[in-house]
């Protein structure tokens, strides 16, 4: 797919995370916001999926392991195909299958049930021996936050996946520099997030900016060539990315907006959906 | 009198995994650097290719586990049942059960008879922490004969299963050509009228010899092993408290949560009866050998009858 078309999927996503937040009154649109481009880019063009048949046995799997940012994935998934777009309105609401936090059991395309930090990349690993066991040639991605990183077991995990030479995983890294209680930095912090991930046999690829989509796919394109070892890509992008208030502001990191916030920002994403069209 | 047969059930485990793994290929086992211990090691020997060893790494290893069933293969995950149900518990509960996966915790060196290691060791909530997850199956087997039955049992079952193993060689006691196992369904080993004992994993066999000295003494005991304790055989339990009036519950656990709990909720909605629960009465258990621990904690025959005896007012 041309870039351009792929920043459109990424316009669209954003558009249907604001949509759903809204409607849900509750949700992360922080962390949602500053991986669209990471989901536009693997469900159009990087992973090996089928819509219309969502478990076939030889696609690529992907775990969420930042399960909070589920809107971004059920934006991907609608656009790209796997149940309806209006659905993204009964996010979070009684009654919808559209969890919280991506559900495997009940929302198609969810390969893998997330949420609680740091879990996620552990199945991944689990999805990636279990190629390795078969001889088979699907990949597993899995997308985790700066701030889970924080928790000890994705580090376990990183070190069986390197330790086992999986390199039929890419863990790709959400480094939006911010979490609840400030930047990642003040917190608890987790840089140099490249050298740790070398230092647990991974090959490395950092992305100035995550949010550019030449830039992922040359990132992915590089993932792809690395033979014995997995491939970590440690994404730099801006949370919140799209709609100007909501930009590196922590106080975004898990509140919806309200009619008013809600129009401000659908505003914006149109705008920036015009221009994409006039390029 | 023959000398009675003893095995642990960690070691039947070992040897059913093998049995279970020449047949089914989709078979994985995985451990946390306690193969020796848990008898994951015995699979590793017959099937290297299909053993992976996580390392001192207990959360990894369930979430590996569960990466793993969504793909269609059955993973066997063993370490201890501190560390399984204990340490890894939500990672059980969250990247397990919630998604209803096809996982298998076989979690070795339960209870107090873990012995000399002591008490950070010795787990005696695990029955409690892994019967709260729903859809998970929760399997104490007694012996070596049940312990394979039950290994057996928890690969034909879809969905999550927790089996509970122990560390010290217990009493063959199912050796016999009518025993059935089947999930969910206690065993009549005693008839009687006069009190229901209800034990499960290694207490069963204390149980029996505890039954046979209650006979002798004029008190008519009705046993039932509960090898499953979810999902609870509560109308087998029901229908013999009515018969009996009185109910014990014998379990190397904490009384609280764990067996005696399933039997006191099952009989307040089903059939109200006093009920005394023998068991770990909260407390941690401490370093020694494993017999002189059963002993110190009432959980050997005689703490049993002294117990029951007691209570009874006998």
């Amino acid at each position: 797919m041309e870039i351009l078309e792929l920043q459109k999927k990424a316009n669209q996503i954003r558009q249907d995370i604001v949509s759903s937040l809204h409607s849900a009154k509750a949700g992360h649109p922080g962390g949602s916001l500053s991986a669209a481009d990471i989901f536009a880019y693997l469900y159009n063009e990087e992973m090996n999926i089928d819509p219309k048949d969502p478990k076939k046995a030889d696609r690529d799997r992907f775990v969420l392991s930042k399960g909070h940012t589920a809107p971004g994935l059920y934006a991907a998934l609608a656009e790209r195909g796997y149940f309806p777009r209006e659905d993204l309105l009964t996010l979070r609401h009684t009654g919808s299958y559209l969890q919280g936090h991506p559900d495997m059991k009940h929302i198609p395309g969810v390969d893998m049930s997330s949420g609680s930090l740091g879990q996620g990349i552990s199945a991944a690993v689990g999805m990636a021996l279990s190629a390795k066991i078969s001889n088979e040639n699907w990949r597993t991605y899995t997308l985790l936050g700066d701030g889970e990183i924080q928790e000890g077991q994705v580090w376990e995990a990183a070190m069986f996946a390197g330790s086992h030479h999986l390199d039929n995983l890419c863990v790709i890294v959400d480094n939006n520099n911010l979490q609840i209680d400030g930047s990642v930095e003040e917190v608890n912090s987790p840089y140099p997030i490249d050298k740790k991930f070398e230092a647990f046999n991974f090959h490395v690829i950092n992305v100035a900016d995550g949010n550019d989509m030449e830039q992922l796919r040359a990132a992915f394109e590089e993932a792809k060539t690395v033979k014995g070892m997995p491939t970590a890509i440690i994404c730099k992008t801006v949370k919140g990315k799209g709609v100007s208030y909501m930009e590196n502001q922590v106080g975004w990191h898990g509140k919806a907006p309200n009619d008013a916030e809600y129009e401000i920002a659908m505003k914006e994403l149109k705008e920036e959906a015009e221009s994409l069209c006039q390029k | 009198m023959s000398e009675v047969k003893k095995i642990a059930t960690r070691d039947s485990y070992g040897n059913a995994l093998v049995e279970l793994g020449k047949e089914h290929e989709d078979i994985i086992v995985l451990d946390a650097d306690l193969a020796a211990a848990t008898k994951s090691g015995t699979f590793k020997k017959a099937f290297p290719d299909r053993f992976f060893d996580c390392g001192i790494a207990e959360a990894d290893m369930i979430g590996i586990a569960a990466g793993l069933s969504t793909t269609g293969k059955v993973p066997f995950a063993s370490t201890f049942a501190m560390f399984a149900a204990g340490r890894a518990y939500e990672q059980i509960r969250n990247s397990v059960g919630y998604p209803r996966l096809n996982v298998k915790i076989c979690a070795s060196h339960a209870g107090i008879s873990v012995g000399e290691d002591g008490a950070t060791h010795q787990c005696i909530e695990d029955l409690a922490l892994m019967r709260e997850i729903p859809g998970m199956v929760v399997i104490n087997p007694a012996d070596d004969i049940e312990a394979k039955a039950a290994a057996k049992a928890a690969y034909e079952h879809q969905g999550p299963v927790y089996m509970r193993l122990g560390r010290l060689a217990v009493p063959v006691i199912n050796d016999r050509p009518d025993y059935k196992f089947e999930l969910g369904k206690g065993i009549v080993l005693r008839e009687g009228t006069d009190v229901t004992i209800v034990a499960t994993g290694l207490e069963v066999g204390y149980a029996i010899e505890a039954c046979d000295e209650l006979a002798k003494e004029g008190i008519n005991a009705e046993l039932i092993n509960i090898h499953t304790i979810k999902p609870l055989d509560s109308e087998l339990i029901a229908a013999s408290a009515k018969k009996t009036g009185k109910v014990i519950t014998v379990e190397e656990h904490s009384v609280l949560g764990g067996l005696g709990s399933a039997v006191c909720e099952a009989l307040a909605e089903k059939q109200p009866v006093p009920v005394l629960r023998i068991g770990v009465q909260d407390t941690f258990g401490e370093s020694g050998p494993a017999l002189e621990l059963l002993h110190k904690y009432k959980l050997d025959t005689e703490g049993i009858l002294e117990q029951i005896r007691a209570w009874l007012g006998k």
